[in-house]
């Protein structure tokens, strides 16, 4: 296979599937030296920082970084974040929620479209589709604020079809920001949505029209079932980083577009580790309470 | 010569069901011995314990004197040919074939690769990749690359189920001659029963990871050992008796309320209940009373319920006075008017021709082949 | 009745919009191919003013934009390496080996894919300055930060591609008489080998893009992506734009050439 249709990272979706076959099982020593080097990377660099991130959380943030920090247990750390930042933190889970559901609903079109009905221009396709990747992220987000500006077609068009007012504008808007979060984490959407309706057998959705009939009822009952394992990874590729993403808010949004990436993000930039640290975990344990119901919900916990 | 592949008491179980049951089985040394069963009832891991690729929970597996128990799969001299093929799908035909013969260190292998592929008519493919070929031709080169290397003993997975009738009967005559001529011992999976009575010298035939029977294909057929192998292997009608007397030589039984006679060179009970076994084709019609051959066994008053005509011969279902339905085959001569559906028919055959079983066994054993 | 019409329209609305939703994610690559060759009126101007060859020209006229070009070609080349090949052990060892805690190896490799970037950058910054360590800030705690976030992303791709591989496969090859050594560098190695290269190409693609970590990590050194952050603070030198298109095309290539190459060896498991 070639690497473009390799691509999709697919990463929940494939993991089970690992285990079958009678070639997995070897046992012994082996298994645990493929793994070490990887694994204590992992864990001294992901591990470990996020346990002094913890800790850094609760020092007493009237030090400083050239006068060092005293490690007090400082709770208050996070009562004031939640406090100051509540709105940003509720702000970015809404605009990652609006993007992911955008990405939902523009990704699986394509990623069916892909799967089943494009013929031998699949894989032109899935080369569109990952080829924008490897155009910098920040050189595309740029060019949105050049498409959204104000003097630019969109604008003109929007505004001679009244959809906009006569000095109405989309740049520095919520809408900006969430079209800007849609597109750049779109293709982690469709890829590993692609990979698992790939793998979907087309007789299977044609056995779904005989029993069915009508064409909703096999999209319901046939594809969106199988479909899951590769959604609830694209949702999960999607609203993680959108949720902790600023780059777009910056660039596309204004001051009250802030989200809470930037708050930690200014709050590194000014030296108040602590805080910013606090927040840090305040918006992973969300992330994780959220994963956690929603991966239950979904009733895919085994795919973790 | 005893380079005989002995398999004794191996045993194979998966977590707690048991693929392959206390399994004895000795294949002479150049034999071509064919094992057939229904699917899902331990020939490919038997297959694969003697390859090595799985290892048996208990028992010896012995080639000649060597132990191979626990050998790895490349220190045996023994090649597989794959249910699935398993071509390797970055190397060209060529290289496939070639790959066994490279691994033992030989080089110059071209010649002997393409007299292989004109052996299984694939000559002028050897450039292409598996995926390339038609699912018949990725068999014959899954036959190619195992054949080639001549090994001790050849592991056959039906390797020629993917293959048109013609083909395959070419194959059959293929493998065989090679068989033959090199001396290799053959061990052979297969759903076919004539491919397997034709071709083998020994049948075994397997049911839930034990061997019901084995021996020479007309013995097999002619006198089965059980329910299972008579069901199986080819069809019988079974009928409930009993034993009332006998001697050295001849049983007397009662079937419901007949007298019939059986061999004893046939019977695997000599008392009490048994199932009176006969196969469809030994049986002869007439109509009912009618005065017909000399046969010794005669059962009366069936009724013709069913007759359906199969080109070489007529297949009558008749309905005995006591519910059951038997089968018979008759050849379509053409010396007499076929038999109608109403008529009422007497059942005639050969006393030795009748076998008789254990009648603690499911006279439906083996009677619904799965998977073919 | 309505039963037939009904799916050719639906089958090919699907398309239509699959293909619309592939314009949408094209667009702004137009525009950056686009605004290569524009000629801004002034700095701080980013409308299409007129067409040149200037940029293309001197790209490297911007301040520091070929030096963190360099660096960024530098970090992703070395942190793809490193994460390539560490990936690639786990990956064979969660798919081949059967081992005491691999739920939580699962997990290990999972979690830093479901952490935010920029937690994932603040952690290692508190790492790094908590261990009074904020003056190693650097190239190294970059290509630490970068094969960090990489490595789950090439597990997951080359545990798929292991999955996909039939076992009797290896198998086979064993049975012909080539020991371990030998079926893994002729079959597995060869076999497994288009999703080590899709796993390559994604981690270079992910660290060459990278700003979030990287901006927190960085110390005194300027990537690309930091530049580019840079820049759209100050007004944006057209010259960003040569870059992203340069990017697009030699990935294009890669890909194309992995397709034409495949498709000549038609090689399909
Ligand atoms: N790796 C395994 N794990 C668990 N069960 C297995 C495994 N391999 C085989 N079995 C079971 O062992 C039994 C025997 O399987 P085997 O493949 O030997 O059947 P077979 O006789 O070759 O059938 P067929 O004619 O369909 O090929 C089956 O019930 C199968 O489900
Ligand atoms: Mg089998």
């Amino acid at each position: 296979m070639s690497a473009a249709t390799q691509l999709p990272p697919a990463p929940v979706a494939a993991a089970p599937a690992a285990d079958v076959g009678e070639g997995a099982g070897r046992r012994g020593w082996t298994g645990y030296l493929l793994l070490l080097p990887g694994a204590l990377w992992l864990t001294l660099f992901f591990i470990v920082p996020t346990v002094s991130l913890v800790s850094t959380s609760l020092y007493d943030p009237s030090g400083s970084l050239a006068t060092g920090y005293s490690m007090t247990g400082h709770w208050q750390n996070y009562t004031q974040a939640i406090s100051d930042y509540s709105p940003q933190i509720l702000r970015s889970f809404v605009y990652a929620l609006i993007a992911t559901v955008a990405c939902v609903l523009l990704g699986f079109p394509l990623a069916y479209a892909i799967a089943f009905k494009a013929g031998r221009w699949k894989n032109l396709m899935l080369v569109a589709v990952v080829a924008p990747f490897f155009t910098s992220f920040l050189v595309r987000t740029l060019a949105w604020q050049y498409i959204l500006g104000d003097n630019e077609a969109l604008v003109s068009l929007l505004r001679k079809v009244h959809v906009l007012g006569a000095d109405g504008y989309l740049l520095d808007t919520p809408f900006a920001v969430v079209t800007g979060l849609t597109y750049n984490f779109l293709p982690f959407m469709v890829l590993p949505l692609y990979a698992s309706l790939e793998k979907l057998d087309p007789r299977l959705l044609e056995a779904g029209a005989d029993l069915y009939a009508s064409p909703v009822a096999v999209f319901r009952r046939v594809t969106l079932p199988l479909a899951m394992p590769g959604l609830v990874a694209g949702t999960l590729l999607t609203f993680i980083p959108a949720s902790g993403d600023f780059i777009n808010s910056e660039l596309l949004g204004n001051p009250r577009t802030r989200m809470v990436g930037n708050e930690i993000q200014d709050l590194f930039a000014a030296g108040d580790y602590p805080t910013a640290s606090s927040l840090s975990i305040t918006l992973m344990a969300a992330i994780v309470v959220l994963v956690l119901l929603y991966v239950r919900r979904a009733g895919t916990e085994e795919l973790l | 010569m005893s380079d005989d592949l002995t398999l004794t008491s191996v045993t194979k179980t998966f977590g707690s069901f048991t693929a392959v049951d206390d399994l004895d089985l000795t294949v002479p040394q150049g034999s071509f011995f064919a094992l057939l069963g229904p699917s899902g009832c331990g020939k490919t891991t038997t297959l694969r314990m003697v390859a090595g690729l799985e290892e048996p929970s208990a028992g010896t597996i012995t080639l000649g004197e060597r132990d191979i128990t626990r050998l790895k799969p490349y220190r045996r001299p023994v090649n597989t040919v794959f249910q699935s093929y398993a071509l390797f799908p970055h190397l060209t035909i060529e290289q496939n074939v070639a790959f066994g013969l490279h691994r033992q260190g030989r080089k110059k292998v071209d010649a002997e690769v393409a007299r292989m592929l004109e052996l299984v008519e694939l000559g002028g493919m050897g450039g292409r990749r598996p995926a390339q070929l038609s699912g018949g031709q990725q068999q014959r080169v899954a036959l190619a690359r195992a054949l080639i290397n001549e090994p001790d003993v050849l592991l056959l997975d039906e390797p020629l189920g993917a293959l048109d009738l013609k083909l395959r009967r070419q194959m059959q005559i293929e493998l065989k001659r090679i068989q033959v001529e090199v001396g290799l011992t053959f061990v052979h999976v297969t759903h076919d029963q004539e491919e397997a009575m034709t071709m083998a010298d020994t049948v075994a035939v397997m049911n839930q990871g034990r061997i019901e029977q084995m021996g020479a294909p007309e013995d097999l057929y002619e006198a089965p050992a059980t329910t299972f192998v008579a069901n199986f292997l080819g069809q019988s009608n079974l009928v409930p008796g009993k034993v009332v007397r006998g001697d050295a030589e001849v049983l007397e039984l009662d079937v419901e309320g007949t007298r019939l006679t059986a061999d004893v060179a046939r019977a695997r009970v000599r008392d009490g209940a048994v199932w009176v076994g006969v196969r469809p084709e030994k049986v002869y019609l007439s109509h009912a009373g009618e005065e017909a051959g000399d046969d010794d066994n005669r059962l009366h008053d069936g009724i013709v319920s069913d007759v359906s005509f199969v080109g070489v011969s007529t297949q009558y279902l008749v309905r005995m006075p006591w519910g059951q339905e038997l089968t018979v085959f008759e050849q379509n001569t053409g010396s007499r008017d076929r038999f109608r559906p109403d008529d009422k028919v007497d059942l005639h055959w050969r006393a030795d021709h009748t076998f008789l079983l254990d009648a603690s066994q499911d006279a439906t054993a083996g009677v619904d082949r799965v998977g073919e | 009745m309505t039963g037939r019409a009904g799916r050719w329209v639906g089958e090919h609305v699907v398309l239509v919009l699959g293909l619309l939703v592939l314009l949408y994610m094209c667009i702004p690559v137009f525009v950056v191919i686009l605004m290569s060759f524009n000629d801004p009126a002034s700095r701080n101007s980013y409308t299409f003013d007129g067409f040149t060859w200037n940029n293309w020209r001197n790209v490297c006229e911007p301040y520091q934009l070929c030096s963190s070009l360099a660096l960024s070609l530098r970090v992703g080349f070395l942190a793809t390496a490193v994460a390539t090949l560490l990936g690639t052990l786990m990956s064979f060892a969660m798919a081949r080996h059967r081992f005491r805690g691999r739920a939580s190896a699962n997990l290990l490799i999972f979690l830093p894919m479901a952490t935010p970037e920029i937690v994932l950058g603040s952690s290692l910054l508190a790492l790094f300055v908590g261990n009074g360590a904020a003056g190693v800030l650097g190239f190294w705690t970059i290509f630490i930060a970068h094969v960090l976030f990489c490595l789950s992303f090439v597990v997951v791709t080359v545990k798929a591609r292991l999955a996909g591989l039939d076992p009797r496969l290896e198998q086979a090859a064993m049975d012909l008489y080539a020991n371990e050594w030998q079926t893994f560098w002729r079959i597995t190695f060869p076999l497994v080998f288009p999703g080590i290269l899709a796993a390559a190409l994604l981690s270079f693609s992910l660290s060459f893009d990278d700003f979030i970590i990287t901006n927190l990590n960085a110390g005194q050194e300027v990537t690309f992506p930091m530049f580019v952050w840079g820049a759209a603070q100050r007004g944006i030198p057209p010259q960003i734009n040569v870059v992203g298109t340069v990017m697009f095309v030699v990935a294009l290539a890669i890909v194309a050439s992995g397709q034409l190459g495949s498709r000549r060896r038609a090689v399909r498991t």
